[in-house]
């Protein structure tokens, strides 16, 4: 039996309230964690302990949980719910799920989800539904008269099996809210201190599929998304942006323009002036554009075709092949060690046989498929902004400060996600349309075209990273070098596998600033390095002639029994990365695959462990992905069926983005600007088949909508090296010494 | 500007617009039928796909002027409940994750087995290789193709 505490100190987790009509309320935190010390507490953010996720149980026994995230694509809106469900002992089918109403009062925040929202959210929703079935029970023990020890509930039943009585949670939900304290105020309704979670064998709902709430809408057409906004008396507005990084709005002729058809307005825009400060979430906000403003889409992209507008800025602008010199510059450039353990160069000088490779990878675009945009209403008292974003909270500073308006007449609604991928944790375009509604006095929606989206920036990174490695006599791994290098980022994690696993280790990284601006891609860094990584490693196994999965459960043994330096620095669970090599081994039948061009990868990131194995066959000189094994160990598997479309959706991002996509640059101006030549992966390149396997542990769920795509560049790499003989190292693969169509 | 009439989902609509707007803006910013999607509007992603009779089309690169007589058909007017085959097979697969293109998807599969009731793996990919998923649903479009073809077959 685990108990878990609803407060701590003063602060409580929950709230309780009885629900107008009649029923029960339990109010809670949507993200809370709550195994903590007191001393731990003291340091958590406030908004732990706002209270933003609502449960609600009617008369009727309906079970209303109200989450306060908008969807992004992670199914987190049906995940987080069950769990709140399977504690409550509920039946599914009298769970509705509704996304919080905007702007209410008790909804004091709406935090915004990620990879992190399970793992995040886990305690607190459990905890939730809980409270909630005790209070139920507490209810049933006074109307019968019996202890509550010896109530227990099913599916929204209540039982006593000794008088055999029943009751549905309907009849008593009223009752449950006033039993604990019976005089107190509706707004200060006590909820029971502690509270009994169940143990993990007696779940009914987590870890049984349950198909994604949304499914009926989204199959639909139903308006959900931020470019589905449309109010009363909204105009649309576009925006024209500087055509080069590194340029700026000079001027511009707006003659034939203002008088196209429907257009209201052309003017230029200062969306972040002098004295406001970007924050991170603004991203790549270009300072100044200019906005189009009018009564549908199509004639502001006409007005836009027509707006000839003066850019200035300097001739010396850069290039895919500038700055892919200045990466290479970099990687040879004396830097800081990040991690060093042992003497790597002594040992890769003594070592029997060396090997010395670099990667790299291109600037990419997010491309989420609805581009970027926001609906704004901005007056002289308040600004009311609705659209697809991940940081609202952060968003609403930029727009305060912008504005110059209390953050409490401003107020951001959040929509569904046309997908994020990263890129809705930067908000500029928010702010954006904020400063257009001021100025055009009026409820705008701001829309991007593709080519906007595309052009804007707030790329994934380019990259480049170096391994060096040395083998002794005994073809044991005994020196292990790597040095990464990034546009406005590094690229390494320096405790991360194979540190702790190899005597002589060294790990450097450093950046190099650009104006080609970037930003979170689903698993920064881990995207590239990963693949990286899990490449050289199958051509150290290759030197070192073992098997590469042998090869690597070897290390992890290592760094099991005997770890080099200090393990707990090492940000990584050796026996839980073996755990999911030796699962997928089994799986693929590795051992016996014979010739069949198979490639194996392993990694871990977002708290997550993944091993992959690929199949492919060539079709002249096209892969064919015949089938991808997966094991993965994300703790408790709270929806199977949609925890296998995220990892599948992860692996073919991952092949998608490793074989065919790229953004290039000349002279600052974005080589790509639409799908007609910015390649994303198809229907038909994606795997035939995706088998996914979970390690069944027990352990407390972290997060899947990130860690199976970095792996699969590596297993994919891999795969391609046994069908062909040729090792890939710089993405994307297809247009690599041109053997790959 | 000009006056135009299109029948939508069995409806005859009077409008005036310039006769170069694509359908897409025409049910998204007239009709705010929003359920066909922008995605790149240059006929690259698939997203804005409807139906011009049977036929799955790219409703960002068809001008209300050129639509005349024919019915267009958007996701909204797929089926009455949503319990179209393809929509069904959907939902029973999970296809979806942020969902955005799936309108788009489902137009494109429902055209194909309109036509083609039980389709090759090949014929499959041929049909749906025009639309883009960014989150990777690929291999569960499929599977859901095959089970509303294999409904279809069995009904």
């Amino acid at each position: 039996m685990t108990l878990v505490k609803t407060k701590i100190g003063r602060r409580s987790f929950i709230r309780t309230s009885a629900l107008a009509g009649g029923g029960m309320m339990v109010g809670f935190s949507w993200l809370a964690s709550c195994k903590m010390t007191p001393e731990e507490v003291n340091a958590l953010p406030k908004e732990w302990f706002e209270i933003n996720g609502f449960l609600k149980i009617g008369d009727n026994g309906k079970v209303t949980i109200m989450s306060p995230n908008p969807e992004i694509g992670q199914n987190v809106k049906t995940a987080m719910p069950m769990i709140v469900a399977d504690e409550l002992d509920v039946d599914w089918k009298d769970v509705i799920v509704e996304q919080a109403p905007l702007n209410l009062d008790i909804f004091q925040r709406q935090l915004a989800g990620g990879s992190q929202s399970i793992r995040a959210g886990w305690e607190g929703l459990r905890m939730a539904g809980a409270t909630a079935r005790k209070m139920l029970k507490q209810a049933a023990a006074k109307a019968w008269e019996v202890p509550i020890e010896e109530i227990t509930t099913s599916n929204g039943v209540l039982y006593h099996k000794a008088s055999n009585k029943s009751a549905g949670y309907g009849e008593m939900a009223s009752a449950a809210v006033t039993v604990q304290s019976p005089d107190a105020a509706p707004e200060s309704i006590e909820a029971p201190e502690e509270v009994e979670l169940k143990e993990i064998k007696d779940f009914t709902i987590i870890g049984t599929d349950r198909l994604n709430v949304d499914g009926p809408d989204i199959v639909t057409g139903k308006p959900l998304f931020g470019l589905d906004v449309y109010e009363e008396g909204m105009l649309t507005a576009m925006i024209v942006h500087p055509p080069a990084f590194g340029k700026k709005y000079k001027s511009m002729n707006v003659d034939n323009v203002k008088s196209m058809p429907g257009i209201k307005d052309v003017f230029p825009i200062t969306v972040y002036p002098e004295g406001v400060e970007k924050q991170w979430s603004d991203g790549g906000g270009i300072p100044e554009l200019v906005a189009i403003v009018g009564e549908s889409t199509w004639q502001c992209m006409q007005a836009k075709k027509a707006l000839k507008v003066e850019w200035e800025g300097p001739s010396e602008l850069e290039s895919t092949a500038s700055y892919g010199n200045d990466l290479d510059k970099l990687l040879e450039a004396p830097v800081t060690a990040a991690r060093k353990d042992g003497d790597f160069n002594r040992a890769f000088k003594g070592a029997a046989k060396t090997i010395e490779r670099t990667y790299s990878a291109p600037f990419l675009a997010h491309n989420t498929m609805e581009p970027m945009n926001f609906y704004a209403h901005v007056t002289d008292e308040k600004a009311i902004l609705k659209g697809p974003i991940q940081t609202p909270e952060f968003l609403e500073k930029t727009v305060s400060a912008v504005l110059d308006m209390p953050l409490d007449k401003i107020d951001i609604g959040m929509t569904r996600m046309g997908g994020g991928f990263g890129r809705r944790l930067y908000g500029h375009f928010g702010v954006e349309a904020a400063v257009i509604s001021k100025k055009a006095k009026a409820p705008i929606k701001l829309v991007y075209s593709r080519e906007d989206d595309m052009t804007q920036g707030t790329y994934r990174p380019a990259y480049k990273v170096k391994f060096k490695a040395g083998l002794d006599e005994d073809n044991k791994l005994i020196a292990y070098y790597v040095k990464g290098v990034g546009t406005n980022d590094d690229l390494i994690f320096e405790n991360r596998f194979p540190a702790g696993a190899v005597d002589n280790y060294l790990a450097e990284k450093t950046s190099l600033e650009t104006k080609i601006t970037t930003g979170a891609w689903r698993a920064p860094r881990s995207n590239f390095i990963a693949g990286a990584e899990q490449s050289f490693m199958d051509e150290v196994a290759e030197l070192a002639g073992k098997d590469p999965i042998e090869f690597r459960l070897d290390l992890f043994d290592r760094a099991m029994k005997n770890p080099v330096g200090d393990p707990e620095k090492n940000d990584y669970d050796a026996e839980r990365y073996a755990g999911v090599l030796k699962l997928v081994k089994e799986k693929s039948n590795w051992t016996n695959s014979g010739d069949k061009a198979r490639g194996v990868s392993a990694y871990y990131c977002h708290n997550s462990y993944v091993a992959q194995v690929l199949h492919l066959t060539m079709d002249g000189n096209t892969p064919k992905v015949d089938k991808v094994w997966c094991a993965v160990d994300c703790g408790i598997v709270i929806n199977p069926i949609s925890a296998k479309n995220q990892i599948e959706g992860g692996i073919i991002d991952g092949i998608g983005h490793a074989m065919y996509s790229q953004m290039t640059f000349k002279d600052g101006v974005p080589e790509q600007q639409n799908f007609d030549n910015y390649r994303l992966i198809r229907n038909n390149e994606a795997p035939k088949e995706i088998e996914s396997y979970f390690v069944d542990n027990g352990i407390d769920p972290t997060g899947l909508g990130e860690p199976s795509l970095p792996p699969i560049v590596g297993a994919l790499a891999n795969a391609l090296y046994k069908a062909t003989g040729q090792r890939h190292y710089s993405q994307p693969f297809n247009t690599e010494k041109q053997i790959l169509g | 500007m000009a006056n135009f009439s299109v029948k939508v989902n069995g409806k005859t609509v009077d409008l005036e617009v310039d006769g170069s707007t694509p359908m897409l803006w025409v049910l998204r910013d007239h009709l705010k039928l929003v359920g066909t999607k922008y995605g790149c509007g240059i006929a690259q992603c698939g997203a804005c796909t409807v139906h011009l009779g049977d036929n799955a089309v790219r409703s960002c690169q068809l001008p209300i002027s050129s639509v005349g007589e024919k019915e267009i058909t958007t996701i909204e007017g797929l089926s009455e409940n949503g319990d179209h085959p393809v929509q069904k097979a959907w939902l029973e697969i999970d296809v979806p994750q942020c969902g955005y293109c799936q309108a788009g998807q489902i137009m494109t599969a429902s055209a194909l087995l309109k036509s083609n009731p039980s389709p090759s793996d090949d014929e499959i990919e041929g049909a749906m290789n025009g639309n883009i998923c960014r989150c990777g649903t690929y291999t569960r479009i499929k599977k859901a193709i095959k089970t509303a073809a294999a409904e279809n077959t069995n009904a």
